[in-house]
């Protein structure tokens, strides 16, 4: 509970920090107070309650996810303070937004209304949009965020349509009435329609397919750190208020659904990892590769029957942070030479061979690779997947994510293989910290996986 | 007020179902189909406000009052997601002169 209303208030207080004349404080306030929110968040582990007529539930599993969101929020406002260096004036805004962002994806794990839940999507959203179109000189920002906001509020449009469904068959918004409704009455076809549109904005937000066209083109224009933002907290925040509200209340409707979610989560793997395998802009890859990730998290609420909430965490904490390490390698290698394609990369290897070797890892880790954190990320989804008998649906995921291995190790050949005559990579201490905590942590859960394969 | 109330509760729920069904087809053909982005705010506009409508509606029948309230969430959603909608509109114009969301191809392979 506290989680949610002191990040609020930080995200206000960034705003507010720069009437006081503190821009040059604002960036430690705003990491400090999310690390101090952090701990507060970890307190709250064990406890098991509602708050405000349980419009915010507070359980394991939104403090586990509230922590990992917590998390990515420190690491990509650290990058924030070099990434808009050329903008300082304007750095306390972009830090407000980044924050409100933030406690969006903190509401979108700990709902326990759909108010809450629609609050959450669109604060979210709505602080996406501003940050997509942040550039705003550059047209390609400008498209982004343009495309970004069309389809994200249509998809709040079919999801709305959706909640109001449900509210007229159970008379409630609250996930605990509308679970005991739905547990005493067999639910009619007005809340088998509502749930299916709340699945259909829900696939368009985590960009599954066949609602994944705008997630490549945003990727690609929306500034770097935003990508980074969007592939990690805003796809991470969505899944977990998927799953938390299919495997909540809407249980009873997932059998008229299983076979619409198995083809879309079979389409989005295929799409995914099949397109990725052609793009030379390496943020168009890992568009690309983020939507075959969602398909891959699919499966695990496909198999939510057999409680796969630990398997969805760990992957997308595995997901997390190694699309953050590569995102920030990304951000400086584009800095240096001003190109996003792959053959930026060329030459990494000889001119800077720690961060070559931390990309490498990431990748692996992206692809699924022993001893990195996402082989077991994949290893827990598939194991669930098997249990809950969705075998030929495995099958298909397995051969995709060795298809992908071939994209993600483009990366590293360009690397290791090519030279350039590019100048030399200068990197900052910010990036630095960042890069060598997620694979650290890359490593960490790797070696280790049962520090987090029994959380929840 | 009572008399609206009667008017409320006379009516049947099907038609209000009906109506904001209708009126949520109209906005989502007009994102589909429009390409002008004015245009296709205006139709995100309008299927947001079938909802409204149907909560409203909902709301009276289940005699609960927290559809109502829900309604107010989506009306202050909805004004803040076009003040940003149609700031990014005014960068977009300001670079291409046009609002046409067909003109906006450089992201395409």
């Amino acid at each position: 509970m506290n989680t949610l209303i002191y990040t609020s208030a930080l995200g206000l207080l960034c705003m507010l920090a720069e009437m006081a004349n503190l821009r040059k404080l604002i960036l430690p306030i705003a990491v400090l107070g999310l690390c101090v929110i952090f701990g507060f968040n970890v307190a709250d582990w064990g406890k098991n309650a509602g708050f405000y007529h349980n419009m915010v539930v507070i359980d394991n599993y939104s403090v586990a996810f509230s922590g990992l969101l917590l998390l990515l929020g420190i690491f990509i406002t650290l990058l924030a303070g070099n990434f808009y260096k050329n903008e300082e004036s304007k750095i306390s805004d972009y830090l407000a937004i980044i924050i409100f962002t933030l406690s969006g994806a903190l509401a979108l794990v700990s709902f326990g209304n759909m108010a809450m839940f629609f609050l959450g999507i669109e604060v979210l959203s709505i602080s996406l949009y501003i940050l997509a179109g942040s550039k705003k000189k550059e047209l390609r920002s400008n498209e982004a965020g343009m495309k970004y906001f069309l389809m994200g509020s249509f998809a709040s449009g079919i999801l709305l349509f959706g909640i109001a469904l449900i509210y007229g068959e159970t008379g409630s918004f609250d996930l605990g009435q509308i679970a005991a409704y739905t547990a005493a009455v067999h639910p009619s076809v007005l809340f088998t329609l509502g749930v299916g549109m709340i699945l259909v904005g829900m696939l368009f937000k985590v960009s599954a397919a066949p609602f994944h066209f705008w997630a490549p083109d945003v990727y690609e224009g929306s500034p770097t750190l935003t990508t980074a933002f969007m592939a990690t907290v805003a796809k991470i925040a969505a899944f977990a208020a998927f799953y938390r509200l299919f495997s909540s209340c809407f249980i009873v409707s997932i059998p008229s659904y299983a076979w619409v979610l198995s083809a879309v989560a079979v389409l989005t793997i295929i799409i995914g990892n099949f397109t990725a395998l052609n793009q030379d802009s390496f943020k168009r890859m890992l568009a690309f590769s983020g939507i075959s990730h969602a398909g891959y998290l699919l499966l695990g609420i496909l198999s939510l029957y057999g409680n796969t909430a630990n398997a969805v965490f760990f992957y997308s904490v595995a997901y997390g942070i190694s699309s953050i390490a590569a995102f920030s390698i990304a951000i400086v290698v584009a800095q240096n030479t001003g190109s996003e394609k792959i053959e930026a990369f060329n030459g990494l290897g000889k001119k800077k061979p720690m961060l070559a070797a931390a990309l490498t890892i990431a990748m692996l880790s992206m692809a699924g690779i022993p001893p990195f954190a996402g082989f077991f990320g994949k290893y827990f989804i598939f194991s669930e997947a098997i249990r809950n008998g969705h075998l030929g649906l495995t099958i298909v995921a397995v051969i995709n994510s060795i298809v992908g291995v071939y994209y993600y190790m483009k990366v590293v050949l360009a690397m290791y293989t090519k030279d350039s005559n590019e100048p030399v990579i200068k990197l900052k201490p910010a990036y630095s910290l960042v890069i060598a905590v997620c694979v650290a942590l890359i490593l960490l859960l790797g070696i280790f996986p049962s520090l987090l394969s029994n959380l929840l | 007020m009572n008399l609206l109330l009667n008017i409320f509760s006379v009516v049947p729920i099907q038609y209000y179902i009906f109506i904001s069904a209708v009126l949520f087809c109209i906005g989502v053909l007009g994102v589909l189909f429009r390409r002008n982005a004015i245009i296709i705010f205006m139709s995100v506009e309008l299927m947001l406000n079938s909802v409204n409508l149907l909560l409203v509606a909902f709301s009276t029948y289940h005699n609960d009052a927290s559809g109502q309230v829900f309604v107010f969430f989506v009306m202050a959603v909805a004004a803040a997601e076009v003040a940003v909608g149609l700031a990014i509109l005014v960068t977009i114009f300001r670079n291409v002169h046009t609002v046409d969301i067909d003109e906006l191809k450089s992201l395409k392979n």
